[in-house]
């Protein structure tokens, strides 16, 4: 009815306008990038302003510095391991933890809960925080980024409600097979919450992956920076010596000069690349993922 | 004796938890219990045992100092500010979206402009440093609308609109998924009951969308409120600079500054601990009110 109506056709007019817009803004600084760092260098260099389509002749020789440099190379590499690791230990962590506090008869599902919700409530802060880990001796090791973090109150409420939706039979006729918690867990509990459990590692993983804080208040050792750290010198702080100094094109101030932006736009496409492939598909788990943000009984 | 038995019983579901507990423990609950350095003349060679305590100075040194009210005024003007402007951006997009009858083309707006939200904060900050730059492109809009052409983020006053901007660009789209999930629970009768008391579209909105969300709305404010001592410190650390100091630096950028550049440790713990009490009171009163208002809340 009201979809005829003249006023409302011009609404809908100008807001499927305003979206496309919206659409543009989004991608604009994407697309900029993208086109910029197949870019003439030297064109790039002098060029100002949005670059809406690839300047001069397209080159790959941004990125053939970016992906021969070992020192990005090897923070790829670096970052893969960290993402990985942290991943795994936390989501095993998460359904352990999903696990014990969704089942009714566990003791002391209460106080643990509580134990556990209470640390999103009040922290010590950084400092503190920083001297545990150090105490650890963990400064300068994988460990200070993959273990730290790992775990969230958030993810754990996330298992917890998924796996109280399993049907108690099911728990019941297993144990009268002999079946204890362990073989439950494996064979009942997290074969039933896949999809959570897939969506916590996706979540998990580009967490992972976009973290950079941790690794710059831990790690000291240049061997061990993940990408982000390499991303934020090459980007933020505007260095790129380090990356075209290194390289096999023409050495000397002048090459490093001309390069310099061509990296830098090469370096985040090679960043965001595997994010921007992955998230499409974890559309289908947001919903859930934030809406199962309550912590009550 | 109940716990005895059941321990032996279910032993295993205890060594499930028992990691669990542990990364708490350590992760969680030490550094709350570090807490006490706050408290102390602390030394890093002495440690948390033999370091001296002295009472309530490092406190007094911060409150006492010029720096107390520029971080807590710069932490609160940046979080009312990203609020005012950032929140309600999610919501009318929700509602726009709503609107869209092409499935194809709701799916790609909302599709692509999830894609900000999972670029990381070190990209997407350097390439507002890069955009903000003399030559950069949104500095050449900047002048083309009768700005200057200079590098944006040495400007103070400019430090906490690119700030707020570049947040709502990053998460519009993703905050906009619980608005839209709150949308398509809307009872479709009302609809049709408004229309046959003849409201058209706008009207519908009104008194039936509107009221629809309200509950999600008020509930991600009130959550919004609580974190107001809460601001995305790693942006701030990673757009700030010597020039843009007297508007951008935070309670929590200056934490990290005082305790882990300059190694103030105790001092920096200090301030510290006063914004998390500041935090932790925030979002218990956001609970509470969320809980009368709403009856729901977060614990």
């Amino acid at each position: 009815m009201y979809r005829r109506n003249v006023a409302y056709r011009i609404f809908s007019i100008i807001n499927y306008l305003f979206l496309g817009l919206l659409m543009v803004v989004c991608l604009l600084p994407v697309v900029h990038v993208l086109f910029s760092s197949i870019s003439d260098p030297a064109l790039l260099k002098v060029h100002t302003g949005l670059v809406a389509w690839p300047l001069g002749k397209p080159t790959l020789k941004g990125y053939e510095i970016v992906l021969s440099n070992s020192r990005i190379a090897r923070s790829y590499m670096n970052t893969l391991f960290y993402v990985a690791a942290s991943t795994a230990l936390g989501v095993f962590l998460t359904m352990m933890g999903g696990y014990v506090l969704s089942r009714k008869s566990f003791l002391l599902k209460k106080p643990i809960m509580v134990f556990i919700t209470f640390t999103m409530m009040f922290n010590g802060g950084l400092i503190p925080f920083y001297l545990v880990v150090k105490g650890l001796g963990w400064l300068d090791t994988p460990f200070a980024v993959i273990v730290p973090g790992c775990l969230s109150v958030f993810n754990i409420v996330l298992m917890r409600t998924a796996m109280m939706g399993i049907s108690d039979s099911l728990y019941e006729s297993a144990v009268l097979d002999g079946a204890g918690h362990f073989t439950c867990f494996i064979r009942i509990a997290a074969p039933l919450s896949k999809p959570t459990i897939a969506a916590i590692v996706l979540f998990s993983a580009v967490a992972q992956w976009n973290s950079w804080f941790q690794a710059m208040i831990f790690l000291k050792n240049r061997k061990l920076f993940p990408l982000q750290l390499v991303v934020r010198e090459i980007l933020v702080e505007n260095n790129t010596t380090s990356v075209t100094s290194g390289a096999d094109v023409t050495s000397g101030a002048l090459s490093q000069n001309l390069y310099k932006y061509l990296v830098q736009y090469s370096t985040v496409i090679v960043t965001i690349l595997p994010i921007i492939c992955i998230y499409p598909f974890l559309q289908k788990y947001f919903v859930n993922g934030i809406m199962v943000g309550s912590l009550k009984e | 004796m109940r716990m005895k038995r059941d321990f032996t019983k279910n032993w295993q579901i205890y060594v499930m938890i028992l990691p669990v507990l542990l990364y708490f423990l350590v992760f969680s609950y030490l550094p709350m219990a570090g807490i006490v350095i706050a408290f102390q003349k602390f030394s890093p060679a002495l440690g948390i045992w033999k370091s001296p305590f002295i009472g309530l100075k490092n406190f007094r040194d911060f409150f006492g100092s010029y720096y107390c009210g520029r971080l807590i005024g710069n932490t609160l003007l940046l979080s009312t500010t990203t609020l005012v402007f950032a929140f309600p951006c999610p919501v009318i997009l929700a509602l726009l979206l709503n609107e869209v009858y092409n499935k194809i083309y709701k799916k790609a707006v909302q599709t692509i402009s999830y894609l900000p939200y999972f670029i990381s904060m070190v990209v997407i900050c350097g390439l507002i440093k890069n955009f903000t730059a003399s030559d950069g492109f949104v500095t050449q809009i900047v002048a083309a609308l009768g700005g200057e052409k200079r590098n944006l983020l040495a400007d103070p006053a400019l430090f906490r609109p690119i700030y707020v901007v570049s947040d709502i660009w990053k998460n519009v789209g993703f905050n906009s998924i619980i608005y839209l999930a709150a949308l398509s629970g809307v009872n479709q009768e009302l609809y049709e009951a408004a229309a046959i008391d003849g409201a058209g579209r706008w009207k519908q909105t009104i008194h039936v969308t509107l009221p629809g969300i309200a509950p999600t709305v008020i509930i991600m404010l009130i959550l919004a409120l609580g974190g107001l001592f809460n601001v995305g410190f790693e942006k701030v650390i990673l757009l700030y600079n010597s020039m843009t100091m007297e508007t951008a630096d935070v309670i929590q950028s200056f934490v990290y500054r005082k305790g882990l550049t300059d190694a103030n440790f105790g001092y920096s713990t200090a301030v510290g601990l006063f914004n998390s009490v500041i935090n932790t009171i925030l979002l218990l009163t956001a609970n509470r009110i969320s809980r009368r208002v709403t009856e729901t809340s977060l614990f």
